[in-house]
């Protein structure tokens, strides 16, 4: 884990980490995929059947536009369509901060994927706690750029959140990244000392628990 | 579907074309129908744009709903007023890109733009069917589609694409011949009529019925049931709106007049329309097809052949790629029946794309310009065409 090559740098630095974990010619699903730049990445690079879950419309057609297989609709009931072990992958980047039950969504990511990436912003990151205690207000930081009352992030988690989240929903975590992106987002820096600390984005590949 | 034919701003055709006819079935090897009847010859009205590339992996089957036919794009001479009814969609460069697939469009089984209906003479009495035009089905229509795509030496359909009735004979291709069509795109359309449908479609065909005119079917030598067809049209003009686009389009405002007549001869801009659409019908089209049509869409239930009524037991049969797309306003065929479809798909493994696209027009909005049901058919097509090739 200690030297991340980016694989390519036209996607975001958070995207080449993910892609990096995906074996060629694997089953991807992407939960929130956007206009599908990670989609369109691995699918180009690393022959991957790929199908992203968007609600947007705009951000739907413009999938579908770059020849992709995009489903519109919310990602916490079109997971609940598929068999089990459909995919290989699925994804979800920068959205769990966002969900209602996210629980239930891990499970049925494990349930329907072999595997499951999550990655969100760190909220335990030094900048979030600093404004917190100079400020004495909801952090505003470039990862987490709303105010209280307009954030789409309903949730607050950090690194070490998410790794007790792991044990008490009952799935293991096969790979943990914690990465610090520049301004533009396409280069980054993985980290590796005191990561809960320094970390904007954790990354993270699971598992199903192993019985 | 409504009537929206306009010349395009851009001024891009596929220029002039022709309408060609396919006769097959021709007896004793009559076609054997859905209800255990026989009938041949058959006849398809078809026309066909753009070119069957060498390994003939680049046609298109489009197919028109309720009141179309086989003119979906260009002219029929330079004196011709109006294009075929998807100019804005097919042509050079466009959604559908002549320059690339070799569009094939036949006229259906039952209706009368020059195939086989209630209208034609029925070989054995000299006379016009009428009535004893045996009741087809969507099942009938894709099988005549079928023969016609066989005489062309099409052996794999690139994509079949069509709206509302259209879009039924879309999922009935896939389920029917699954190994000839590589993708699907159904537009604006349903598994199965809903309760709502089916209803707007009884109201329309009494509408013919109640005309003295149509005679049971018996009026090909004599006058046509023409107000009833015209009330069965004004009928369809309604589902094929919705309440916010009336709103839009007419409002309560009155047609020619500053306050109301007192009297029946119509007052609002929506009585005028409508009254507008059903005699401009009539000119066009048949009563008998009107009846036989809407009867084959009602009749129409892609899980009728299993008992349990699974869709997704009934899309175990398909392996196109889909892409299926709905209208937020569309009320004949809403999104979640749309919906519906796509989560049998998914449940069955299949590569399907959903959008539902924003437009307050109601159903019609599948045949008017959007830009974005352009890009996404484009995208869709150019992928499945580059993924033939791999």
């Amino acid at each position: 884990m200690s030297t991340m090559k980016p694989s390519d740098s036209r996607i975001r630095f958070d995207l080449q980490v993910i892609a990096s974990w995906i074996e060629p010619g694997s089953k991807v699903l992407g939960l929130g995929c956007g206009e599908g730049e990670l989609l369109h990445f691995l699918k180009k690079n690393k022959r991957v059947t790929c199908t992203g879950i968007e609600l947007d419309e705009d951000k739907v057609a413009k999938c579908i536009e770059k020849g992709l297989t995009v489903l519109q609709g919310d990602i916490n009931e079109e997971v609940l369509d598929y068999p089990d072990n459909a995919f290989d992958y699925v994804i979800l980047s920068r959205t769990l901060q966002q969900i209602y039950e996210p629980g239930e969504l891990v499970r049925d990511m494990l349930r329907i994927g072999r595997k499951a990436v999550v990655s969100f912003p760190n909220f335990s990151h030094w900048n979030v706690r600093l404004k917190l205690l100079t400020t004495g207000r909801a952090p505003l930081t470039k990862q987490l750029p709303y105010e209280w009352y307009n954030t789409p992030n309903i949730r607050v988690i950090s690194m070490e959140d998410f790794r007790r989240f792991s044990r008490e929903t009952g799935f293991s975590i096969l790979k943990e990244v914690a990465i610090n992106t520049d301004h533009r987002e396409k280069s980054g820096n993985v980290i590796k000392l005191f990561a809960n600390l320094r970390a904007t984005y954790g990354v993270f590949l699971i598992g199903k628990r192993q019985l | 579907m409504s009537e929206y034919i306009e010349h395009e701003k851009t001024g891009v055709s596929v220029g002039i074309v022709e309408k060609k006819s396919f006769t097959f079935a021709h007896p004793p090897k009559e076609m054997t129908l859905e209800n255990g009847s026989t009938l041949g010859p058959v006849t398809l009205a078809y026309e066909t744009y753009g070119e069957l590339n060498s390994d003939r992996s680049n046609a298109v089957l489009i197919m028109h709903a309720l009141s179309g036919d086989s003119h979906v794009a260009g002219y029929y001479g330079h004196e011709d007023a109006k294009p075929g009814w998807w100019e804005i969609m097919v042509g050079p460069d466009k959604g559908i890109d002549t320059h690339k697939y070799f569009v094939v469009c036949s006229n259906i089984l039952g209706s009368c733009m020059g195939s086989t209906g209630p209208g034609s003479i029925n070989p054995k009495t000299g006379e016009p069917f009428g009535l004893d035009f045996p009741v087809v089905t969507i099942g009938d229509m894709v099988a005549a589609q079928k023969a016609l795509v066989d005489h062309l030496g099409i052996k794999r359909i690139l994509a079949v694409v069509g709206g509302s009735i259209g879009g039924l004979q879309v999922l009935e291709w896939c389920l029917k011949y699954p190994d000839m069509v590589v993708s699907a795109i159904p537009l604006a359309t349903t598994p199965k009529h809903s309760a709502l449908t089916i209803a707007f479609n009884e109201v329309a065909r009494q509408a013919i019925m109640a005309d003295p005119n149509w005679n049971n079917g018996h009026y090909y030598n004599g006058a046509k049931p023409d107000l009833g067809l015209a009330v069965a049209r004004m009928i369809g003009h309604i589902t094929y709106l919705s309440d916010e686009s009336m709103r839009h389009k007419f409002g309560r405002r009155l047609q020619d007049k500053s306050d109301f007549s007192f009297n029946f001869d119509g007052d609002f801009q929506v009585e005028s329309y409508l009254r507008y659409q059903g005699t401009k019908f009539v000119e066009r089209f048949d009563a008998n097809s009107f009846l036989y049509v809407t009867k084959a869409a009602d009749y129409f239930d892609i899980t009728r052949q299993d008992e349990s009524g699974s869709l997704v037991k009934a899309f175990s049969r398909a392996k196109a790629k889909f892409l299926v797309v709905s209208f937020t306003s569309d009320w004949l065929y809403p999104t979640y029946q749309s919906k519906a479809m796509v989560k049998a798909m998914k449940k069955n493994g299949l590569d399907v794309s959903f959008c539902e696209i924003k437009a307050d027009w109601g159903h019609d909005a599948f045949l008017l310009p959007s830009e974005r049901l352009t890009a996404l058919m484009k995208g869709f097509l150019e992928r499945v065409y580059n993924e033939t090739k791999r």
